[in-house]
């Protein structure tokens, strides 16, 4: 499968970058998680949810630690399982109480960056794990892409099964619930898939970036959407073209990847919110 | 056919509850330690007005979400609607436009769509849906906002999308979350109408959460005060005219001319 992707990038691709393996091998995986950050973001923006997924990104330092003391090799299943158990928590807390959840977000990345740190750093140990911050898609492997590929399609098939139920609840938790949607169930399995998501993508882009990722596209595409398709259209289509002008341009600068595609959303935000700023001006003018 | 010939008798409202309504018996609340609602009692008739009016932190608001299913309760819900008892009525929302976030890049078609159909809405909505749309918002005279955006849309035409995607549940029972906030006097008039239309014509019952208590009292048939339980209820007239509860809700301040439904009498 994979041989016959390296067949097309060398027959549509003729650039220098495209020549290396590693380099096909990070193009695919941008163009499998992409759309997967931006879709996932979209709720996440509208939920005001980007602290918490910030947290859940941290908390990866703490999977990592535990599992190393269990003698994991692997690190991504106890990564998962710490980001899946926090999910939950955290959406327990919030059926307890109503008010805002910002303080308890903050204990909670505390203790999670405290606590991976101070596990890893054992004997001067962590500068081997400072890869987890900043992470490296170049280094990623066909069996990642094909796990990565496995969970894109999960969340596609959850977005056509509980993508308006997410926009109901976004809208008005009360309206959902008279609407018979089992609200809990609901936010707890959309946080869950984040969580997975987040914990397979830390390995490619880091603990550091990884919130970007899922924020910005969503937030560029805020800036101008008028309704739930072009929302959704417009963050695919930001991160899509940041992911690959990113990665193309971090081989060409010698720059991490991740960063680097942060900054093309960065641009992209800024552009969106200059362009929608304009058109609302002349809008006005035309009004007035 | 003898509970049919005591039902026309408007008196009996014993009998008439057992016929057709909601019950809500003995609902308590404890929400972190704190009792928030204490053996509540309500019965809703079919085709009734109720609203619950209290001051701030009475509970109001907990109790539509204890209705709703959203906080745990202790007590009793049944519907009795046409003979047949359930645990729980058909419930319309109709929730209140300040908890709207008003940046959201929604349009009325996708809220629309998205509450009555499992076509994802972000996939695009086909032009049949759209069509559905805005026959649903027609009802109400919102069809001309099905494009818009909803932080476009002002408080009172908010409420109306709001309460035409509550009715598709074809309810039994219609809350409405302080349908005055954020609402001008017109459009608030104009709700008001279209509510007592509905509970006319579909016989459904409406409760109602409010601060509002001069701009409702012309369109409500019954009256609760709420203060974590209930303290007085009847007919608006009756209860607002106890000197004791205008005292206790501040409204011994205002002139009598604010309150045209409660000296004037009941309109039709």
């Amino acid at each position: 499968m994979i041989d016959t992707w390296y067949k097309l990038v060398d027959a549509l691709l003729p650039f220098d970058w495209a020549h290396y393996v590693f380099m096909k091998n990070a193009l695919l995986a941008v163009f499998v998680v992409t759309p997967v950050y931006a879709v996932l973001g979209t709720m996440v923006v509208s939920n005001r949810m980007a602290f918490f997924t910030d947290v859940l990104g941290h908390s990866a330092l703490a999977g990592i630690a535990i599992g190393v003391i269990c003698g994991i090799h692997d690190p991504t299943w106890p990564m998962i399982g710490m980001a899946v158990i926090l999910a939950v928590l955290v959406n327990v807390f919030k059926g307890w109480t109503r008010a805002s959840m910002d303080t308890t977000l903050g204990v909670f990345l505390a203790f999670m960056v405290a606590l991976g740190v101070t596990l890893l750093s054992r004997q001067g140990g962590f500068v081997k794990y400072t890869r987890y911050l900043i992470g490296d898609v170049l280094a990623v492997t066909p069996s990642e892409i094909a796990w990565l590929a496995f969970i894109s399609l999960a969340v596609l098939a959850y977005w056509c099964l509980a993508g308006n139920a997410l926009i109901l609840t976004s809208v008005n938790r009360s309206l959902a619930r008279s609407r018979r949607i089992r609200v809990f169930l609901l936010e707890t399995s959309f946080t869950v898939l984040l969580a997975v998501v987040v914990m397979l993508s830390i390995r490619l882009v880091g603990v550091l970036i990884i919130n970007s990722l899922l924020v910005l596209p969503a937030a560029a595409s805020r800036n101008f959407a008028r309704d739930t398709r072009a929302y959704t259209s417009w963050a695919v289509i930001f991160s899509m073209v940041s992911g690959v002008a990113g990665l193309v341009m971090s081989y060409y600068w010698g720059t991490a990847s991740g960063a680097t595609i942060v900054l093309f959303l960065v641009g992209c935000y800024v552009a969106s919110a200059a362009a929608a700023h304009i058109v609302k001006d002349q809008r006005q003018g035309r009004a007035g | 056919m003898l509970s049919q010939n005591k039902h026309d008798d408007p008196d009996d409202a014993a009998l008439r509850c057992r016929h057709c309504c909601i019950r809500i018996d003995g609902l308590t609340v404890r929400l972190a330690g704190t009792l928030i609602l204490d053996s509540v009692d309500l019965h809703v008739h079919c085709g009734e007005v109720l609203a619950i009016v209290g001051p701030n932190g009475a509970g109001k608001t907990t109790l539509l979400r204890a209705i709703l299913g959203e906080v745990p309760y202790r007590g009793s819900m049944s519907s009795l609607i046409g003979g047949i008892e359930r645990r729980r009525p058909r419930i319309g929302y109709v929730p209140q436009k300040l908890q709207f976030d008003l940046d959201s890049p929604l349009s009325v078609a996708d809220l629309v769509v998205a509450a009555v159909s499992h076509r994802p809405v972000w996939l695009g909505i086909s032009r049949r849906r759209r069509e559905q749309a805005r026959k649903i918002l027609g009802v109400f005279a919102a069809d001309n906002l099905t494009e818009r955006r909803i932080g476009e849309l002002s408080g009172g035409e908010l409420q109306r999308v709001l309460l035409a995607i509550a009715m598709t549940a074809k309810p039994e029972l219609l809350l409405l979350d302080e349908p005055a906030s954020g609402v001008d006097v017109q459009g608030l008039a104009l709700f008001y109408q279209l509510v007592c239309d509905l509970k006319r014509r579909h016989d459904i019952s409406v409760i109602l959460v409010t601060h509002d208590i001069p701009g409702i009292a012309a369109y409500v048939d019954r009256l609760v005060l709420l203060n974590r339980r209930i303290l007085a209820e009847g007919d608006p007239g009756e209860v607002l005219s106890d000197a004791q509860w205008r005292h206790a809700f501040g409204m011994d301040l205002w002139p009598a001319a604010a309150l045209p439904g409660l000296t004037a009498g009941r309109p039709a």
